[in-house]
């Protein structure tokens, strides 16, 4: 694909450049639970997520929203970014490292239009489209 | 089955501060290193008059607003254990700067479900307006319920 050229001149096929955490560890979900309002334990408290019938707590999928938003606003000016919708694909485990990617997959006059998703292990976590305004 | 006449229902609205000690850490939990996000210097250079926040803060804001929403699933007669997130939107109208304080009205978009109920799927739009009456963002949120 082709190298991400700004978000002028972005042409369908452009990849966005790629975001990559570190390994998802228990302190950035209590970050996160502290930063976000979301208290729920299932993100913090490993007793309570086994008796919620998982193997250990699972990240917010609002934390991997976050992290593709870091990607779409280092990309482009965070005021052309008119929209983003996602879809939660499956749950996000600590200790693997997220991967957030783009690619461009539509342009008008006014419109640059973003397919995105959030990875772990090269399974999709996180699916979706970002729309920015142009000019 | 949850009851399809709660479409269109409003909830009441509910109001926060964007505090400049909760968009640090949010910026803290996500590994924002975007100086627009983090340096009031930086961002003024960029054109804003203050500090903007992240995209997906609109939806910490949301959560953090009060009064808290925190039976909206059992007024549906929903067990909260069963809710995923199943999808989450945003359109952005105008920037959320620390300092603003935000206005949340949501209501209730549509009711709709899928394999012959065992999933139900509740869509919420909420629009956020800042202390100028200024329309700043629309969050749409689908929770998927397994029955």
């Amino acid at each position: 694909m082709a190298q991400a050229r700004s978000l002028a001149e972005a042409a369908v096929g452009d990849d966005l450049p790629t975001l990559e955490t570190k390994p998802i560890a228990r302190h950035d979900l209590a970050l996160y639970c502290g930063g976000s309002g979301d208290h729920n334990p299932l993100h913090t408290d490993s007793d309570f997520a086994k008796q919620a019938g998982l193997p250990d707590v699972i990240a917010h999928g609002m934390l991997s929203f976050a992290y593709l938003g870091r990607m779409l606003t280092d990309w482009a000016d965070a005021r052309q970014l008119k929209g983003v919708h996602v879809r939660f694909v499956s749950m996000t485990q600590i200790g693997a490292p997220v991967v957030c990617s783009g690619e461009v997959t539509a342009r008008s006059a006014d419109t640059i239009t973003v397919s995105i998703k959030a990875q772990q292990g090269g399974r999709d976590t996180i699916a979706g489209e970002a729309v920015f305004g142009l000019g | 089955m949850i009851d399809r006449k709660l479409i269109g229902k409003k909830m009441p609205s509910r109001g926060v501060q964007v505090e400049r000690g909760q968009a640090r850490l949010f910026c803290k939990a996500i590994g924002e290193t975007n100086p627009i996000y983090i340096d009031e210097s930086a961002a003024r250079a960029a054109g804003y008059e203050g500090l903007p926040t992240p995209p997906t803060f609109a939806f910490a804001l949301n959560m953090l607003a009060e009064p808290a929403n925190a039976n909206f699933f059992a007024e549906l007669g929903v067990n909260y254990a069963r809710v995923l997130h199943g999808e989450q939107g945003f359109e952005y109208h105008a920037p959320i700067m620390v300092g603003d304080s935000i206005t949340f009205d949501g209501e209730i978009a549509d009711i709709y479900d899928k394999k012959n109920g065992a999933l139900e799927f509740v869509v919420t739009k909420t629009t956020g307006r800042n202390q100028r009456g200024v329309k700043v963002v629309t969050l749409t949120s689908v929770a998927a319920v397994r029955n």
